[in-house]
């Protein structure tokens, strides 16, 4: 996913919570994909999933575990997924 | 943050062995896909049902990075493929998505009769108001005074109104968004699925690489900034009126929801009409292949 990017920056300016910002990380092609810089803001809404062009990012609301006190939302992105797998 | 076993809700629709695609860093053309995508998810639509076909462009990609039946026709002519599609297997929801040059230009004229046939189609237009494919040469949609490869002194052509046009000429639905109006652009493209008869979508999109470099406009973040500061949506606004110009503002929202009998449905009754009880309606076309 992060070789899909183009570092346009849509999903960076466009994110309603501002979560993410471009990484000065190159992928394979020298473009610097974005990255999550505040995972506690996201609200999974998914816009930065709807703007971009590459198909290369999402949001998603995640089942909210039942050990953690403060219910929120996680961040998941699969720049996250593909970062750490 | 631990690993997730999720995937992207929209890569069931694409072939992911073809990404990453040719659209160039900042085109909206992508965007557009992705909203398309995501008013499939919301509609529950039938895949089987869908056949796709896109004419030559930049837009003109889209149907080998979708995964649905679809079909890359010659320039301009994806509406007529689509219309023989349509009429040989009318219970098929046939979509074309195309760019302005290939469907307001070489297409233009296919484009008008469709609508005024009314047809069932649902066109979805990207416009980049440029020939990008082919190197940044002056299209129908150019707005005047752009710097094109074609005109290198700026455009002195007024430039088509292509909402006034489809609807002037016939068509049931017609809206505009721009690549910014992402949750608008899914629902229209869904109320389209809903229409009967010839739908039009334009989506206004950056071109970085031609449009916006040669006129100085930025790059596509920069113009979809400009769309989200420049736009006004308006409702049932007179299409006469949105015509776009090169920095003004501009005008989206859904303007022509209206009925209409389309094509097939005056096609059997003026036969019937004509041949009475002795009309046979013509047998369903069967895919050899399914």
């Amino acid at each position: 996913m992060v070789e899909r990017c183009k570092a346009c920056g849509f999903c960076v300016e466009f994110c309603p919570t501002k979560v993410l910002a471009l990484s000065s990380a190159f992928n394979s092609k020298g473009y610097h994909p974005p990255h999550v810089v505040a995972p506690e803001k996201c609200s999974g809404c998914d816009l930065c999933g709807m703007y971009c062009p590459d198909f290369a990012i999402y949001g998603q609301r995640l089942p909210v575990a039942k050990e953690a006190a403060p219910a929120r939302t996680a961040a998941a992105t699969n720049l996250e997924v593909a970062r750490e797998s | 943050m631990t690993i997730l076993d999720v995937t992207n809700p929209v890569e069931p629709f694409l072939r992911t062995d073809r990404m990453p695609h040719i659209w160039c860093p900042g085109c909206g053309i992508g965007t557009t896909v992705n909203c398309f995508a995501r008013a499939l998810i919301e509609s529950k639509i039938d895949l089987q049902s869908l056949a796709l076909v896109s004419g030559i462009g930049c837009t003109g990609r889209v149907a080998g990075y979708v995964k649905l039946d679809s079909f890359h026709t010659t320039h301009g002519r994806a509406i007529p493929f689509a219309t023989g599609l349509k009429l040989a297997n009318p219970k098929l929801n046939v979509i074309v998505y195309s760019g302005d040059g290939d469907l307001s230009a070489i297409g233009g004229n296919h484009l008008i009769h469709a609508a005024r046939r009314n047809i069932d189609l649902k066109v979805i237009c990207v416009n980049n108001l440029i020939y990008a494919m082919t190197g940044g040469q002056t299209a129908p949609t150019t707005p005047g005074h752009a710097i094109t490869s074609t005109s290198p002194y700026g455009t002195c052509e007024p430039a088509f109104n292509l909402p006034h046009l489809v609807e002037a000429a016939g068509a049931v639905y017609v809206a505009r968004w721009t690549t910014f109006h992402v949750k608008q652009l899914a629902r229209s493209i869904g109320e389209a699925f809903q229409k009967k008869g010839f739908s039009f979508i334009e989506v206004i999109s950056p071109c970085p690489t031609l449009y916006q470099r040669r006129n100085k406009l930025g790059d596509g973040l920069d113009t979809m900034k400009y769309y989200k500061e420049k736009s006004k949506v308006k409702h049932g606004a007179p299409t006469s009126e949105v015509g776009l110009t090169m920095t003004g503002e501009i005008i989206v929202g859904k303007f022509v929801d209206r009925d209409r009998p389309d094509y097939q449905s005056l096609l059997h009754a003026q036969m019937v009409e004509s041949l009475g009880e002795s009309y046979v309606e013509p047998s369903e076309t069967v895919c050899s292949c399914s």
